[in-house]
């Protein structure tokens, strides 16, 4: 059936919880109101990645990219666009005066700079129709590589390719899948780490809800490629939305034969489970995530033997994150040279990222390796709000570290990122403006890994904790000589002593900061001072007696009665009783209070 | 599914369907609905222009609509855009000339003089 009309309305989690489902139950109710359900045909998509501007509908022949729509706004859009033709101006996305708004998605910077291909299909398919997937060429690589490939053609092709682990540490995917492949075993496995437990970072939940059927197409190509009929997709639990959807896939490829027994009519068979995860930051840990699906607690082991020698039940299996499955049948169809031509030399292809914080774009982009971090933050993110000044910015959640702005320019790939002391991690981008406080930031990360450290190993179950006690001592105005360095001194054993990558990488956000403002924590431990006025505990708020016309709002305010005074004369703050909690100075109209 | 030409078939369909998505050079059919168009009859116009498409298995053509473009008098109007950018503006159409225009203009690519706004101002 062709309609004249498609609303693609993003299902996300994002603009799920921002009302989308009311929408589209709006959406239907006034298209048979009008008549024109027969037409206009309702899209349900994944993620657009401009979560910011949520929840996002596009029209289509016109292209039209309508954001922030309320289910009030339906009516408006029934109305006028597919009724009378005429686009809603003011909900469109970017530039409201364009005169050309056909091509508005791709015409927006934020969509013109990126290059899709983890997320190509985020955003444009019904992610619950197979046939729409298979439209965009989905599973034409699985056809391929059973068809016309060896398993090793496959496994060269992707050495070949040069892709690097996305999840993580970096490791070369087709290498990974080439030690598996040699293991000689009746039983093998492949695994998805769809763990995604990095804070701020949501990519891989993008692609499992806008583009489940990449993830299956691959993980059944890794099959074929190192000899295996078994796959597990470890989820959190707390990704509903995912884990339907993937259920709905699976289910889908299953009776179109795409997974199952003797695929395209070959040997070839191969079939997929979902495995519920709690959440457990440490089960994004590839032995853990092992453990974790054999049913026992979530706990990670040393290494060697490694995972393609002895991973899930003591067989040889390779575990890979979403997002680098989803570059698999991409680089299958189009071949190893195309995917050479984009990245830079050691770092292939593209990476997304997850921009979060003080930053106009929230949402998720994908850009070329090599990309700066002034194009992503000033050309794609749309800058800093209010026209504040960039201090840092967060890669790699709580393993990474800082980048601060004198290396602003740096491109961006896993080898720049981890020389500056951050690591690509699974592309969490966390911008920090003037008004953030890095020993504050610092503590955050660290405060997460030590609630989130598995207890297995002392150096992070105890060295975790005493490096948190210290940050907590600074910011809170009680810093003594020498704590630096002892920060420095524990971070570097817990590093080396450390069972797994979850207590290996948490002290990098303490390291870089203080490698990069060291200032910040001299200006605690010694003057007692937080430069950027956001530890509370060294705050002190002052009326400048000149400013302050003595019009006694602020008194009335003051939810603890700290301030008094006589009308017309200046006012004044008792500091023993001051919580800070910055009321006064937000009702002054005289900017008469000062915060130091 | 056992072949690859089953995959090939369900992607040429599914492909069809979705290809008012793409945002490339195609042929448009641009209905004014606008209050005069609508009162003058441009609704069973438009679903006429899409039936006869679908009928024809025709998908590469986008059939859109636009507001008054200040004609009025000689509404339904229709305004056809060649991929090459040519436009042919229809007037005073009802379904069955829509159903005409789909077979000479779109197929035979033989503009339907007699329709035009020329030949009513004539």
């Amino acid at each position: 059936m062709v309609y004249r009309s498609h609303v693609l309305i993003c299902n996300g989690t994002g603009c799920t919880a921002s009302k989308a489902p009311e929408l589209m139950a709006r959406l239907e109710k006034e298209l048979a109101a009008k008549g024109i359900e027969k037409e206009v045909k309702i899209v349900k998509t994944g993620c657009f990645g401009l979560c910011e501007k949520g929840p996002i509908l596009v029209i289509y022949p016109e292209g039209a990219t309508y954001c922030h729509v309320t289910p009030d706004d339906i009516e408006e859009i029934v109305n006028e666009h597919l009724v009378k033709g005429r686009i809603v101006k003011r909900l469109l996305l970017g530039d409201k005066d364009a005169e050309d708004v056909a091509k508005s998605l791709d015409n927006v910077e934020f969509f013109s700079r990126q290059y899709r291909i983890a997320l190509r299909n985020c955003g444009v398919i019904n992610p619950e129709v197979i046939d729409e997937y298979i439209a965009k060429d989905g599973y034409a690589a699985l056809a391929k590589a059973l068809t016309e490939m060896t398993p090793q053609q496959v496994i060269d092709e992707i050495k070949k390719s040069g892709l690097r682990g996305r999840g993580g540490g970096g490791f070369s995917t087709g290498m990974k899948w080439q030690f598996a492949a040699k293991e000689v075993n009746d039983q093998k496995y492949v695994c998805c780490n769809a763990d995604e437990g990095d804070p701020g970072a949501f990519m891989d939940r993008s692609i499992l809800e806008g583009d489940p059927h990449t993830l299956i197409e691959a993980m059944a190509i890794a099959g074929y490629a190192i000899g295996s009929n078994q796959g597990y997709i470890y989820v959190r639990a707390e990704y509903p939305i995912a884990v339907q959807r993937l259920n709905i896939a699976i289910e889908q490829a299953r009776e179109y034969g795409l997974l199952g027994k003797n695929i395209f009519d070959t040997d070839f068979s191969f079939d997929l489970e979902i495995r519920l995860g709690a959440g457990a930051f440490v089960c994004g840990e590839e032995t853990a995530l092992m453990t974790s699906i054999e049913g026992h607690r979530g706990e990670p082991r040393t290494r060697p033997p490694f995972p393609a020698v002895k991973g899930l039940w003591e067989k040889p299996t390779i575990l890979n994150n979403v997002e680098t499955y989803a570059n698999i049948p991409v680089i299958l169809l189009k071949g190893a040279d195309w995917f050479n031509t984009i990245g830079t030399e050691k770092s292939k292809g593209t990476k997304v990222f997850a921009i979060g914080g003080k930053i106009n774009n929230t949402g998720l982009v994908e850009i070329p390796m090599g990309t700066t971090l002034r194009e992503v933050i000033y050309d794609i993110g749309g800058g800093i709000p209010k026209g504040k000044k960039f201090k840092a910015a967060q890669t790699g959640g709580p393993s990474g570290g800082c980048i601060p702005a004198s290396h602003i320019d740096t491109p961006i790939d896993y080898d720049n990122l981890i020389a500056l002391g951050s690591m690509m991690g699974s592309g969490g981008l966390i911008v920090m403006d003037e008004d953030n406080c890095m020993v504050d930031i610092a503590k955050f990360f660290l405060e997460f890994t030590v609630d989130e450290s598995c207890g297995k190993c002392p150096p992070c179950r105890i060295g975790t904790k005493r490096m948190y006690e210290i940050l907590e001592r600074i910011t809170s105005g009680k810093g003594e000589e020498g704590d630096i360095e002892k920060l420095e001194t524990l971070a570097e054993s817990i590093k080396q002593g450390a069972l797994c990558g979850l207590g290996q990488t948490a002290p990098n956000p303490v390291l870089s900061t203080i490698k990069y403002f060291r200032d910040e924590y001299e200006a605690h431990v010694k003057e007692h001072r937080c430069p950027s006025g956001v530890c509370k505990a060294m705050l002190k708020y002052t009326i400048i007696s000149d400013k302050c016309k003595g019009c006694s709002l602020c008194s009335k305010k003051c939810p603890v009665s700290a301030i008094s005074g006589e009308i017309k004369k200046p006012y004044l703050i008792d500091q023993s009783k001051c919580i800070k909690c910055g009321v006064c100075m937000d009702v002054c109209k005289f900017a008469a209070i000062e915060k130091k | 599914m056992k072949s690859i030409e089953e995959l090939k078939a369900i992607r040429e369909k599914t492909l069809k369907e979705m290809s008012i998505r793409e945002n490339d050079d195609k042929v448009r059919i641009v209905v004014g609905m606008a209050t005069c168009g609508i009162a003058a009859g441009a609704k069973p116009v438009m679903s006429a222009f899409i039936d006869e498409l679908n009928k024809r298995n025709i998908n590469n053509v986008n059939v859109t609509m636009t507001g008054c473009i200040g004609i009025c008098r000689l509404e339904p109007v229709a305004e056809i855009f060649d991929a090459n950018g040519e436009k042919t503006t229809y007037v005073k159409l009802d379904a069955e000339k829509a159903r005409r225009i789909v077979a000479e203009h779109i197929v035979n690519q033989k503009p339907v003089t007699e329709f035009t706004v020329g030949a009513a101002e004539r």
